[in-house]
């Protein structure tokens, strides 16, 4: 097809008209300014917004450049990703690691930054490989956070409630907690909190290998073993909280946080910002059961966030030398100050300030054998967004038929995943 | 007036072309550009986009790679591989179902009502029209507040708090609420268009029918309603487009999603998303406009007519 060329010579005739007259309008050249590197934020939530602004004056103080900061609410950065990266995006943006990120390296909508990388030390090897692509990096790793089962340790020690090792002793605690009146918290008005528990369930019961080949599309969602994941979660959900598909996750925090439900699964975040920073304390975690003693608790789901820079960034250069810094131990700790709802990637950032959630969030996931990034995150966008999220909301609303849910979702995986990315 | 009409259309068109010019060349050249310039704007934004969609709907494209053409398939895995897609369709015609038989009809009847002056008409009048200017997201996000499952004001105010109704996750009742929110602000548009028309009815109509004998349903069904002809035109058109367009209250609420599926809200997630199935979505638009021309071509059609008729 000639469309680019089409677009190439559009674009050439336009920049041809224009462009002179933009760079004598302009006094800083089309480089942008020196001392001035543009950041695309999706962190629109209070809490860390001021952190990575504190982040953000630190590194002012250090080189004296600044950090312009553009903030989108956070789902709808993501649902405006793509054609915001290919029309002006900012310099350096934030965004997920793992397939995600791999999704726009492989369409050519990211900048290598394998050099940057060179300078690193303190990432592990895993830290590296999410943030790799066909051998190159693209991603600098800032902070991740852990998914497990949340809970008040106050409300469990007041009723006598003991953390759950395995499925069965989790349903037991689900049964009592729904007796008592305070059922376990779900949410899935948003579309993606749910996953969380689809992921555990998976992993548990057929291991990280599996998830990940099922997310890549070469498993078969009509397999027994995806049957066997929703006839498990199936167990759970008579002891959920009525409602779910009209709940936010903001809600089911404050439920938590209010006493009205007894725990759920959520990331680390999501409690965290709902309870004042009084009651944050009382907040606690125990790693998703275990199901299958073959694959234990090996895995653990730890979305990482972080830096990349687009291909069309006006000012590549600005933004590598702030990834240099953001790469740096240093510059976790001056944003973790302001999040204690994450947990730095760099081993050698300093833990001594790290509340003792943070310390646990750590040992889970250095404990870990495997760590997955979320569905939505390790697997392709198309798929997560217009198939899965529905087919999660429907069967909540309907647990009974997972013989037409696995086949639905097979049918839809097979037409997308034949379309080739890039 | 009655002259005017009896003279045949046709042989006044016959002598207006035997008729000396009446265009002189500048003229031409005004109207040509004053013509010009919205045909070409209309060609561009309007048949540009719709003939792009039609044919990106027979190919896959992500946006950034190349296009593959891959023919009636997009609409092969619509109608059969695409969960959301049929209630999309159902949704979106008992929208405008609901909105053209319960939300208008109960404008015209508060019209009616206030024109016939009872009491504090005025005030009704302000107060239903005020929602008017809201837009249908904010009235999207004023229904959350209300009907949210544990902080919504109805909830709390019901005061069962153990087994709160989901207003807006109950897949069986969220569309009834929205469409109901969206008749809010719908009905009080409808009035402020019929008030218009009915004050404009001349009074000696009504005055002649009484004389004939008709009783007040008989005035209205039989000689108010029907003078209003260019004003049922034109909420009929307001209603199709408000019920076709009902994208924001949705999207606003749920992102159109779990019993709220619209298909404007399944291309915008299919095109504007991460996703980027530009192709897809371009057949699900295609779809769209094809109801949408259901509509105005019966319009067109029935407006032609009617103005063959006068």
């Amino acid at each position: 097809m000639s469309r680019r060329n089409v677009l190439r010579g559009a674009a050439a005739g336009a920049g041809a008209v224009t462009l002179p007259a933009l760079l004598s309008a302009c006094g800083d050249g089309p480089g942008g300014k020196k001392n001035e590197v543009t950041m695309g934020s999706n962190s629109s939530d209070a809490v860390p917004k001021k952190a990575f602004q504190d982040a953000f004056d630190a590194y002012k103080k250090k080189t004296g450049k600044t950090v312009k900061v553009h903030t989108t609410e956070h789902n709808e950065f993501q649902q405006n990703i793509t054609r915001y990266l290919r029309a002006t995006p900012d310099d350096v943006f934030m965004w997920f690691a793992g397939y995600r990120m791999q999704y726009f390296a492989e369409k050519g909508l990211l900048v290598d930054i394998s050099d940057v990388w060179k300078g690193f030390s303190g990432f592990s090897q895993a830290l590296k490989d999410q943030s790799t692509h066909d051998g190159k990096q693209y991603f600098v790793p800032y902070y991740y956070y852990p998914w497990a089962v949340f809970h008040r340790k106050s409300l469990f020690a007041e009723r006598g409630y003991e953390q759950a090792k395995t499925w069965d002793e989790f349903i037991a605690l689900a049964k009592k907690m729904y007796r008592d009146g305070i059922p376990v918290a779900f949410c899935d008005k948003d579309g993606w909190p749910a996953m969380g528990t689809f992921d555990y369930i998976n992993m548990r019961l057929n291991g990280y290998d599996f998830h990940k080949g099922l997310m890549a599309g070469e498993e078969a969602w009509t397999d027994t073993k995806v049957k066997k994941v929703f006839d498990l979660w199936r167990e759970l959900m008579p002891y959920y909280q009525k409602g779910a598909l009209g709940r936010t996750w903001e809600e089911a925090g404050q439920g938590l946080q209010k006493r009205r439900t007894g725990m759920a699964v959520f990331g680390m975040p999501h409690p965290g910002q709902q309870f004042p920073a009084k009651e944050r304390d009382d907040i606690d975690f125990f790693a998703f059961p275990e199901i299958d003693p073959a694959h234990g608790q090996d895995a653990v789901e730890a979305p990482i966030d972080g830096f990349l820079i687009a291909k069309k960034a006006k000012n590549v250069d600005a933004g590598k030398d702030l990834l240099t810094w953001l790469g740096t131990p240093e510059a976790e700790e001056v944003y973790l100050a302001g999040d204690p709802n994450n947990v730095a990637v760099n081993d050698k950032a300093d833990t001594a300030t790290y509340t003792a959630l943070q310390k646990k969030s750590a040992e889970l996931v250095s404990g870990a054998k495997q760590i997955s990034q979320f569905l939505d995150r390790d697997t392709r966008p198309d798929f997560a967004q217009t198939v899965m999220i529905k087919a999660l909301q429907d069967f909540i609303d309907d647990p009974g038929d997972v013989d037409g849910l696995v086949n639905r979702i097979e049918r839809q995986k097979k037409d997308i995943f034949a379309q080739a990315v890039g | 007036m009655r002259g005017s009409r009896s003279v045949p259309s046709k042989s006044a068109g016959r002598a207006g072309r035997r008729g000396p010019r009446r265009f002189t060349r500048r003229d031409t050249v005004v109207l040509g550009v004053l013509l010009g310039i919205p045909v070409l704007l209309e060609a561009v934004i309007v048949w540009g986009p719709t003939l792009a969609s039609i044919g990106l709907s027979f190919t896959s494209w992500d946006g950034i790679g190349d296009i593959h053409w891959v023919g009636g398939k997009n609409y092969e895995s619509l109608v059969d591989n695409y969960p959301a897609f049929w209630p999309a369709v159902r949704h979106n015609l008992l929208w405008i179902a609901f909105l053209g038989l319960v939300a208008t009809p109960f404008g015209l009847l508060l019209a009616v009502l206030i024109d016939r002056g009872v009491r504090f008409s005025r005030f009704y009048q302000s107060v239903l029209y005020m929602p008017v200017v809201l837009s249908l997201a904010v009235v999207g996000f004023m229904a959350q507040l209300l009907l949210g499952t544990d902080q919504g004001v109805i909830n709390t105010a019901l005061g069962n708090e153990s087994d709160p109704i989901d207003w807006l996750g109950n897949s069986d009742l969220n569309i009834w609420m929205m469409m109901i929110a969206a008749s809010w602000r719908h009905t009080g548009y409808v009035m402020i268009l019929y008030l218009a028309g009915l004050k404009s009815v001349d009074p000696a109509l009504k005055e002649a029918a009484a004389i004939d004998g008709a009783n007040t349903r008989q005035t209205f069904f039989r000689v108010v309603f029907p003078t209003l002809r260019p004003v049922n035109v034109i909420v009929g058109v307001i209603t199709v487009i408000e019920a076709l367009r009902a994208f924001d209250i949705v999207y606003a609420v749920n992102k159109g999603r779990n019993g709220l599926e619209l298909l404007s809200v399944l291309i915008t997630d299919n095109i504007i998303g991460e996703a980027s199935r530009i192709g897809f979505g371009s057949a699900i638009a295609v779809v769209l406009l094809t109801v949408s021309l259901g509509f105005i071509v019966t319009f067109l059609v029935q407006e032609l007519r009617g103005a063959r008729d006068r």
